[in-house]
Formats: structure tokens, sequence, C-alpha cells
């Protein structure tokens, strides 16, 4: 049985040793780890870097005893383990409470409906006594700065910053003396970002306990981490680790190496293709316009006999996109910013005002794009959503590209220069599930692209994206609009912005607008 | 709908009763209820019930809101029960094959007032019951295996994700070139697509979730509670009022003759 700790729960920082030690997750034929040796003292604070596909992810879960049931895609079976990870000395999975994981998607980070009950649930899972269970709810809330919020807050209505924030005081209820983190603000926007990061600092201050991060963007905690390990894909004749020691020497000696590796070191933004010549402003010709636009996602809802029309977001809206322009929507998280570029993508009814298509952009279908058919819509206006899984409609590479051509009987032609353009050749027969975030990525971008729209739409494009598929993205978007193509992007990356030019929409906090 | 699943804000009396009682006080009065088509009982049920709506915390703009769509099946079971049953006693409406008479009229009513009266209890109960507390009170109280109950109840939180992942699916497939629209073989085509790129989802949720819970030391162990689940002397009250409007049902239909087992035939 876990030893449980003691009902004052004070912290004890986990040492972590690993000898040789490898991991091989069932179906797989190469190993997500090998050879791993690495000693962490208590209380050391260590930043993990490499490129994806090093093990970091498996590593952390390894730490936290979750490994083995089930791996990533949700396939149970029979991995194999090799050398040994200890963490105090004994077997993580015989260590239930003495680590704890923090993942990626905000969502899955919150297990119950209410915020106490949620913060309770790991102390009364390691048996905690009730009468201990509260004053570390309430403290642990106070540590990550909830403590505003009353108990039974709904966790429903919190951001995603004030999730991880949950998520992290769940975790510190359990005093820890690990804390994993698995890229705990690649899905946040810069304020909770920081959110997330003072909280992780504050709390590591207070209890003293060993931490270990996976994080692409190293300043944010760069000042954070005494200590950044490099891994890199194991193999019989390379050890896992390429690079450890502090920070600033690691950076130093290894800066051009981790910024080609994809890397976000502090001060390197990757170089991109400029545009052919910038465009002056209201150049191009006008294909969509909105005008007066009031956006929701929710429906109409019927109550009894009654029909209650949404309450929109955002209101009065008025945006302009024109060929070979890019437009960037930016502002605070739940300003409406997606929810008026799918509005504006003719994916969603507008509450009030119109979205219009001009002739040019039209070309026979309607003025109305929401009231286009899919085909009409998919050559007109391509939308690439946040999460690129939502899109995939088959399940292969090749058949994902040629599907909108063959659904619309031409342009197939293109998807030949667009599988190589985006280094997709390698993959055509891949499952298009099985792939990395950044693959996915520029998939995503390729099956729109083959349906030739004239206005693309892109929701967040670089959230959790590497330097180099960054770097690519800008650059092919770049050639897009010199080509003539009108690119809207919604995005809280300020370089990203500043690499594509354009024009810029503000959108104030969704309070500002009067229901 | 996500927030409907909350009561935050809801302190009425029987908010504060433990769900088990509530549960036992409406399974009585169901039970009651399902064994005979008669008025009379149905309509002392209905009397009591709605005396306790407040007492949930209801209101009955509230009441229409939640419970509609069973009010109005209950409405349209009496309507056609009242015109296609066999006829007897006086007719009152002939309009060519639709007659209704006194005897069909009265079990059509008993019909209504009976669905009102077993429909209303429900939407009582999911008023003024929390998930969480009903989870609670299954596994301390109940002792149902905690590792079955606190599953279950960290799956509904996704249900309401999944509501919403439906739709951004909908729209990413629609940008894509799949229509929603079209003609009804297409749009079960196009559901049927959506329904699968809605189940990868909730498994790689699941799978997240699964890890997050384990994460947090979730397993076969022992474990404690940070909220009791008691009985108090509400809960007596709660149980005892269940007890007495079924028991007032019965008496009333055996009394006024009207008491009529479903299985035995009219």
């Amino acid at each position: 049985m876990a030893p449980s700790p003691d009902a004052a729960g004070t912290v004890r920082p986990a040492a972590v040793s690993a000898r040789g030690w490898g991991w091989r997750h069932a179906g797989r034929a190469k190993p997500a780890v090998h050879g791993l040796d690495l000693d962490i003292a208590p209380g050391e604070r260590l930043l993990l870097l490499g490129p994806s596909g090093a093990g970091k992810s498996t590593l952390l879960h390894a730490l936290a005893g979750v490994l083995g049931d089930i791996n990533d895609d949700g396939e149970a079976g029979d991995a194999d383990e090799s050398g040994s990870l200890l963490v105090d000395g004994a077997l993580p999975r015989a260590r239930r409470g003495r680590a704890g994981l923090m993942q990626q998607d905000p969502e899955t980070q919150v297990v119950l409906s209410r915020v106490g009950d949620d913060v309770a649930f790991g102390a009364e899972n390691l048996a905690v006594p009730r009468d201990a269970i509260w004053p570390r709810v309430h403290e642990a809330l106070a540590d990550v700065g909830l403590s505003h919020l009353p108990l039974d807050h709904p966790t429903s209505a919190l951001s995603g910053g004030q999730k991880q924030r949950l998520a992290l005081a769940g975790i510190l209820a359990m005093r820890p003396g690990l804390i994993l983190l698995d890229e705990p603000t690649a899905n946040l926007d810069p304020d909770g970002v920081l959110e997330v990061r003072d909280a992780v600092a504050r709390s590591l201050d207070k209890t003293g306990a060993t931490l270990v991060v996976v994080e692409h963007r190293v300043s944010v905690w760069k000042d954070l981490v005494d200590r950044i390990v490099v891994l890199q894909p194991g193999s019989a004749a390379d050890p896992a680790v390429l690079l450890d020691g502090p920070p600033d020497r690691v950076l130093n000696e290894a800066r051009t190496m981790l910024a080609a590796a994809g890397v976000w070191v502090p001060g390197y933004v990757p170089a991109t293709r400029a545009r052919a010549a910038a465009p002056a402003s209201g150049a191009g010709s006008l294909l969509l316009a909105a005008e007066q636009l009031g956006v929701s996602r929710e429906r109409p809802r019927r109550r009894g006999f009654r029909t209650i029309p949404p309450v929109p977001v955002q209101e009065g809206v008025a945006a302009q996109v024109r060929a070979g322009q890019a437009l960037a929507i930016t502002g605070p998280n739940g300003a409406g910013k997606s929810t008026f570029a799918l509005t504006l993508a003719g994916l969603l009814e507008p509450v009030s005002g119109k979205v219009s298509a001009t002739l040019e952009l039209s070309r026979g279908a309607g003025i109305d794009p929401y009231k286009w058919k899919a085909e009409q819509l998919i050559s007109r206006v391509g939308t690439v959503f946040q999460e690129p899984e939502h899109q995939f409609v088959t399940g292969k590479v090749l058949d994902e590209l040629l599907f909108g051509p063959r659904h619309l009987g031409h342009g197939e032609d293109r998807v030949e220069e667009l599988l190589e353009r985006l280094r997709l050749t390698q993959l055509v027969d891949a499952n298009p599930y099985t792939l990395s975030g950044g693959e996915k990525r520029r998939l995503s971008v390729a099956t729109v692209l083959a349906a030739s729209p004239q206005v693309l739409i892109l929701d967040e494009p670089t959230f959790g994206q590497d330097a180099n598929t960054w770097a690519e993205l800008a650059s092919f978007l770049s050639e897009l609009l010199d080509a003539g193509t009108a690119v809207v992007s919604v995005t809280h990356d300020a370089e990203f912005t500043e690499a594509l030019g354009g024009a810029e929409l503000r959108m104030a906090a969704a309070e500002a607008v009067a229901p | 709908m996500r927030q409907e699943l909350t009561l935050s804000g809801n302190s009425a009396l029987l908010a504060r009763a433990n769900p088990l009682s509530k549960f036992a006080a409406v399974l009585l009065i169901t039970a009651v209820l399902a064994l005979s088509i008669d008025w009379v009982s149905a309509s002392v049920a209905l009397v009591f019930e709605l005396l306790l709506f407040p007492l949930a915390g209801l209101t009955v703009s509230l009441l229409w809101q939640r419970g509609w769509p069973l009010i109005l099946a209950a409405a349209i079971g009496g309507w056609s029960t009242s015109i296609l049953a066999p006829d007897s006693g006086r007719i009152l409406l002939d309009a060519g094959i639709w007659t209704m008479s006194e005897g069909s009229l009265q079990l059509g009513i008993g019909f209504l007032l009976r669905g009102f009266a077993i429909a209303l209890p429900a939407v009582l109960l999911m008023s003024c019951t929390d998930p969480t507390d009903l989870a609670d009170a299954l596994a301390q109280k109940a002792r149902l295996p905690h590792r079955f109950v606190l599953g279950t109840l960290a799956a509904m939180r996704l249900v309401g994700l999944m509501a919403e992942e439906w739709q951004t699916i909908g729209m990413a497939r629609r940008a894509r070139g799949v229509g929603a629209r079209g003609s009804l073989g297409q749009r079960v085509k196009a559901t049927l697509g959506q329904s699968f790129g809605l189940l990868v989802q909730a498994i790689r949720r699941a799978s997240r979730l699964a890890v997050t819970m384990e994460a947090r030391g979730f397993g076969g162990g022992p474990r404690t509670w940070a909220r009791a689940s008691t009985f108090s002397l509400l809960d007596l009250w709660v149980v005892a009022g269940g007890v007495l409007v079924a028991a007032l049902a019965l008496f009333a239909a055996v009394t006024a003759g009207t008491w009529n087992m479903v299985w035995l035939g009219s």
C-alpha cells in the first residue's frame, strides 16, 4: 500500500534516479526512451528540452507512476521497460502521491464540477483525514491565487489559465515532493502563461519541492529553473541525455543546436520569408466584409414555446477582408475572436448584422457565406481550426489531401505540390491521427488549401508549435499572400502578426459589450 | 446546459436532504401510480407534489423550462388515449374515425394526470440534487464501489464538453466540404462521420482524464471523503412524506372505487 503522507503534510522534496532506463510503448517498434542516466537531487528545478520524439512526456508519465496501463493513443497492452527509474529509491508506482502531474489540455486537468471538491480529490485518494483536507484546500487555493473563488464555484466557468492553476492546487493539496509539468502552458494565452508560471514559482518557493517541467518556450521557465537537461531520441549508440547543466551554460553552448531543433530559446525569432512588397492598406480587391456583426456560438434556445436568441459575445464589429492582405484578429481570451472568425468563415450564423461576400468571391453562390453549400464554401473560404484532429475526415494523409479536390471535381494536381511544400511526402500513407503536433498542423493547413480558397482563415495556428513549424507556417502564408490569397488569423502571437504584416482588428473584452 | 447541471444558489429545504432519501420517496410515489390508471390516485399525488415544489426551490416557470418535454408528452398521451380508447358510456365527440366517450375521456384524463404525477417528482428530484452529492451518497451510504461512482461522476462532466465538441466538429467538417445539409442520405452519412470524430475525441479526452485521476492517487486503495454524506431528521421527514403521499393516493382511489390495476384490464 502507498505510504500516506502524515496529516500535518509537510513536504519532503523527492529525489529521482534513472540508470540505463528505457521504455517502449506497447505496439511500437522503437523505444520512446533508451538508456537514460539521470540524477535529480531533492529540491532541484529542472527544465527538460528536446525535439518531439525524445521521450520527454514518457519520462514524466513514468515519474508520476501512470505509465503502462494506457499509452498516449488510449491503447492498452504489453510494454517493455529496461534499466531502473526510482523516486526516493522506490518504484514510482509504489509511491502514489509522491509526485503530482499536470498535463497540457486544461479541460482534462479538472476532475470534479466544484472548485473545492476538485482540489480535495487528490488528498481524499491519499486517505488524508477529513479534518486535514479542508485546511489543505484553502491553503492550496491561496497559493495559486484562486482563494477569491467560493468552494462551490463551478469549474466549467474558469478560464484555461485558471483551470491549470486549479489543477496545480489539486496537486499541491497532495503535498507531493515532486511536481511534474508536461507543457502546462502550451494551450494558454500570454496572460494565462504568466499566471500559471507565477503560481508554480510561489508554491515551489514555499514548499521546496523538486520540479521537472517540459516546455518549448524556454524564456518562460528559464529564470525559475536551476538546471536544463536536453534529451535526444534514444538509440543503442547515443545516450538519452544530450546536454545537462545550468540554464545559462546550456543555452550558450547549445543555442544554435537547440534553435535548429525547434526549441524557442530566449531572444530568438526564427527567420521567415519576407513579403515581396508590402501592399498599402486598402489595396487588393474586397472579398468579404462584416458589418455591424454580432456573434455567438450559442444557437437560439427553446424554452417551452418561446425561442430565446443567444446573447452575443461581440456586437457591431466591422471588418474587411481583401485579396493579398493579412488581417490579424487579436484581443484577450474570451473576447469572442474565434467566434467572430467562424462567423466570418460562414460556419456560424450571425446573431445580428451581416457577413457579405463580393461578386469576386461569391461567383454566383450568393451573398451570404453561411447559406453556401459545403462544396461552395471550401473553394471560396477555407478555415483551419485550432485543433487539427477536428478536421480529419479520412484514415490516410493522401486521402485527406485529395478529399476536397475529389468533392469539387478539380484541383487534384495541386496536391502533389502541397505535399512537397509542406514536407508531407514521406507521410502519405500514415494515419493523420498518429502524426506529431507539427505534422498535424501542416497537414490541416494543406488539406484546406487543396480546395484553393481565396480566403484562408486560421484559428490560433501557432499555439503549442515549435519554432521550426512556426517559421515554416509564417513563410508559407507570406507566399500565399503574395499570390493573392487573403489570410485572416486569430492569434495571441505578436511575432506571428508582425511576420505576416497587414491590418490588425483588436477586440475588447466581452464585458464591454452590453447584453 | 452545463450550468444547469450544477445547483449553486439553490438553498431550498429539499436541496439539503440526502439524495438517497429523496430518491426513496420518489420511488414510492411512482410505484403506486404505476400500478393503476385512475384519475383519483393521480390527482391526489399531483396536488401534494405541487404543494412540495416550493420546498425544492422550483417555480412554475422553472418547472416548465426544465420539464416541458415530459409535460407535453403526458398531455399528448392523455389526448390520444381519450380519442382512441374503446368507447363506453355516452359519446361526447364524434369526428369520423375519432370518437370520445365518457369512458374513454375518463381513461384519458387518468392517463394525463398519471403522466404528470410521475414526471413531476423526477423533475423535482433532479432540480434539488447535485450530481456530486448523489455520488457521495451512493458511495458512502449505499456502499457502491467508489471507483465506479467517481469514475461515472468525472465522465458526466465530460458529457457537457462533448456537446460543445459536437458543434465544433460539425463546423470543422463543413470547413472540409462535408455538408450536414442536403438529402436524407447525405445527412445520415455526415452525422455518422461526425459521430466517429466525436468518439475519437471522447476517447482521447477520457484517457487523458484517466491519467489525471490516476496521477492524483485515484485507484482501488482506501480513501477518505472530504464531504460526509449524512442523514438528518430532514431525511426522515422526506421519506415519511413519500410514504404519506403514496398511501393517501392509494387510499383515496380504493375508497372512491376507481383503483384499477394495470394488468387486470378494464
